[in-house]
């Protein structure tokens, strides 16, 4: 396999991992003033995330710094083109980041309630940004001769890439109700798992005409197939949902995640980012790469460090692995 | 102003602002690390009490580290796509590594450690947090070497075909002269900051709670804190003395800008201080050392440094007519402020550790007080200045003798979205200064914690248990 097409594979990896993980980071966050009545609840909430969110958003500069590395070009025009929706997404990430840890730093209502809606919007913000942006990537954008963007903010505000947004969204605030379900315990538990089944059904409605209107734009046969089997885990998600199966619901839509970003990559393969202009402005994995010799030692410190990374990783869940309850949470 | 200078003006802002929180990561993580040993070596609790307690300052301190890294690491292809294009071969794969091989590491065990106080064996917590303390020295050497690209561009060639700079030697890039001694002096300058701090919290208990019963923990907080203090005081001037042969030798208009001087000579002396014109034609007041910017540039009394003047002749005849000087006042100062606030914090340390001497107690002093307050603030602005001074000296070029920072930009960006991100970084940066500022100074004033006995987990279940370090 070329060394070109195994980074795209890689990236393409990368963000799978990250939106399967911080996906859920972000559903909590969301659902944080839908789910948590109380401050207990709100801590708890939160401390299912505690102790892995952190290294959850390491995925996303990992898969910057891989982009960066491997497809210059992509990187350098996407950040560029992209420009005011990657700033909301990096203010959003600040305000959520300094959120989780500060917010049980003084016992004062106000303060706790500030925090709470720096993690609610610092969460729905990227969430449905997130899907904009990579529906824009699919469906491409203005791009110049010489690889510049040329298409302006309201360029990426498509009915498309709007839908994109509202699926990204209605996705990760579903796999945070269930991650919920399947970590909490007690009646948080059970109003999770309630919300979750209502939350998904409109979630499928929506990802189902995501990856329709997908298809239509650019398509393969490994698109199809992925997009069926998203729409399929999805689907079994909520039937394990329905039947409080927390485990195998969590399954379901981490892999719904996993097959609807592979759907877009395989979609969008061997491009990287299509121009709508100037078929000479178009990104792929070839005319974006890095070097071979570049290519091939970042491919070495893949295949070494990856696994580590996941070993320990895996290794923090199985840590906390317990569910925990409002009993857990220390009283001020 | 145009797109370029605002661009400048936030990347100058926001990496600045990155680099009050990263000493204090890098410095910090490892003091705990060893306080946390020291408890577990001795069983004192009075370590224990130090560990959770200064623990506490640097997690208040490491979530601002954490969110504007991000920025950091975007900021090239937002602000700097031209660059990015011309470099990404080259510079794109440390920032890369620097997130797979270390960040995950720091940011995993980071967690692991918060949380894992009464989820995991003593042992294996204790493991935890030297995990993230490795994981964020690593981290500092993979954007030193990225950064030592820009100042000394090594192993590679351009490719005129392409366009850009391609990668011919990662081994070269990793060893570059200019990472090698970039990296201990930076861990060292970073020590300065944590040690600092330490002093700073602890001598204010001892002079404002004299009575209390963790005097002992906070006497040996203070003196540790001194000592690596001093230490890395001795290192910094070390690693900056060779940093400063290798400048001169690779960057030698770096090196004149730092001394503002104008016309080669040998010997040459140090400036002191010289207050003087821009263009360096008239001097109005100078206190000189006579050989000293010799040795400190060449290692001989008698060599020879270049002046900027021929320096700039010599640039304009290789690279084609332009300036290739920087901006003299801020290079010639930041290195002096560099300087001078650094060994400002080391004066203190000494004076902490003479009024401590022999078991005496601390005397009830306002200046020492005042003194030891001031000691975190001098180490952050001297690498603050240090940072000014070896990014501003590089100038005119992003990549010295290859890229000019003009030619680097976003040309697809506009000035309004510049001045947009620049506004909205510079507002929430202030907002979350205040915050911090004023968290930090709550928990340290709050002084050390009690510590109840936290009992090894056993198998059985724990389900009713609080969480210890619960968010």
């Amino acid at each position: 396999m070329e060394l070109t097409t195994i980074w795209f594979l890689l990236v393409a990896v990368l963000f799978t991992g990250y939106f399967i993980l911080e996906g859920f980071d972000f559903g909590v966050g969301m659902l944080l003033p839908v789910l948590g009545r109380d401050d207990r609840e709100r801590r708890v909430m939160i401390n299912t995330i505690g102790p892995v969110w952190d290294g959850n958003e390491v995925w996303l500069i990992t898969a910057g710094g891989a982009m960066f590395a491997a497809f210059p070009e992509w990187y350098a025009t996407l950040f560029s083109g992209f420009y005011l929706p990657l700033l909301l997404i990096l203010l959003a990430l600040i305000a959520r980041g300094v959120a989780f840890e500060y917010r049980h730093k003084r016992p004062e209502p106000t303060w706790k309630r500030r925090w709470d809606k720096a993690i609610f919007y610092g969460s729905l913000i990227p969430a449905i940004l997130w899907g904009v942006a990579f529906a824009n990537i699919l469906r491409g954008v203005p791009l110049s001769a010489d690889h510049e963007y040329v298409g302006g903010l309201l360029n990426l505000l498509n009915p498309y890439a709007l839908l994109g947004g509202a699926t990204t969204a209605a996705l990760f605030a579903t796999h945070g109700a269930v991650f919920i379900a399947l970590k909490t315990l007690g009646d948080i538990r059970d109003r999770a798992a309630a919300l979750a089944v209502r939350l998904g059904a409109a979630t499928a409605v929506l990802a189902v005409a995501f990856l329709a209107w997908t298809l239509t734009i650019r398509s393969s046969a490994a698109a199809i197939v992925l997009a069926a089997g998203a729409a399929l885990a999805l689907l079994g998600g909520l039937a394990a949902a329905k039947v409080r199966r927390e485990g195998w619901a969590f399954t379901g839509t981490a892999v719904a995640i996993a097959l609807a970003v592979a759907t877009l990559f395989a979609a969008l393969f061997p491009n990287v980012l299509p121009s709508t202009l100037d078929p000479a402005g178009t990104l792929t994995a070839t005319n974006a790469a890095s070097t071979p010799y570049t290519l091939k030692i970042m491919t070495w410190v893949a295949v070494i460090f990856t696994p580590i990374v996941l070993a320990y990783q895996g290794w923090t869940y199985w840590v906390f692995r317990k569910r925990i309850g409002v009993t857990h949470i220390p009283q001020q | 102003m145009d797109a370029l200078d605002v661009a400048r003006w936030q990347f100058g802002v926001t990496t600045v602002y990155h680099f009050l929180f990263v000493p204090l990561t890098i410095g910090l993580s490892v003091l705990v690390a060893i306080l946390q040993t020291l408890w577990h070596r001795t069983g004192n609790k009075k370590y224990l009490k130090l560990t959770r307690f200064y623990g506490k300052l640097f997690l208040i301190n490491f979530a601002m580290g954490v969110v504007t890294g991000i920025v950091q690491e975007f900021q090239f292809g937002m602000n700097w796509s031209d660059y990015s294009r011309f470099v990404g071969d080259i510079f794109g794969a440390p920032l890369a590594i620097e997130a797979l091989v270390a960040f995950f590491l720091e940011s995993t065990f980071i967690g692991l450690w918060i949380f894992g106080w009464d989820r995991l064996p003593k042992r294996v917590h204790l493991a935890t947090i030297w995990a993230a303390a490795i994981g964020t020295n690593l981290s500092a050497y993979f954007i030193l070497a990225a950064n030592s690209f820009m100042q000394n561009p090594v192993g590679y060639r351009y490719n005129p075909d392409t366009g850009r700079a391609e990668l011919t030697d990662f081994v070269a890039v990793l060893t570059n002269e200019v990472a090698l001694i970039t990296f201990p002096h930076t861990i060292a300058g970073a020590f300065l900051v944590a040690g600092s701090l330490l002093v700073a919290v602890a001598l204010w208990h001892l002079i404002r709670n004299r009575d209390s019963a963790d005097t002992p923990a906070y006497r040996f907080a203070a003196k540790f804190g001194a000592w690596v203090t001093l230490a890395a005081t001795a290192a910094v001037v070390i690693t900056g003395d060779i940093q400063g042969k290798i400048m001169t030798e690779v960057q030698p208009m770096k090196m004149a800008a730092a001394e503002g001087l104008y016309h080669t000579e040998s010997p040459a002396p140090f400036s002191v201080l010289t207050i003087g014109s821009l263009d360096g034609s008239r001097e109005l007041f100078a206190i000189k050392i006579p050989y000293l910017l010799s040795y400190l540039g060449t290692g001989d009394p008698d060599g020879t440094v270049h002046g900027i003047n021929d320096l700039q002749a010599l640039y304009s005849a290789q690279y084609g007519p332009g300036s290739y000087t920087p901006i003299i006042p801020v290079t010639y100062w930041s290195f002096r402020f560099m300087i001078g606030f650094g060994l400002a914090a080391a004066a203190i340390a000494l004076l902490v550790l003479w009024t401590q001497r022999r078991g005496r107690a601390v005397p009830n002093s306002k200046w020492l007080l005042r003194a030891g307050l001031a000691m975190p603030i001098l180490p952050l602005l001297a690498n603050s200045f240090g940072w000014i001074f070896t990014e501003m000296g590089r100038q005119p070029w992003i990549v010295f003798g290859e890229m000019l920072t003009r030619d680097g930009v976003s040309r697809s960006v506009s000035l309004a979205e510049v001045l947009t991100s620049f506004t909205a970084f510079t507002l929430i940066y202030a907002i979350l200064a205040v915050i911090e500022v004023k968290l930090l100074v709550r928990y340290a004033k709050a002084g050390v914690p009690d510590v109840t006995p936290t009992p090894e987990p056993d198998d059985t279940d724990d389900a009713e248990r609080p969480l210890a370090f619960a968010y």
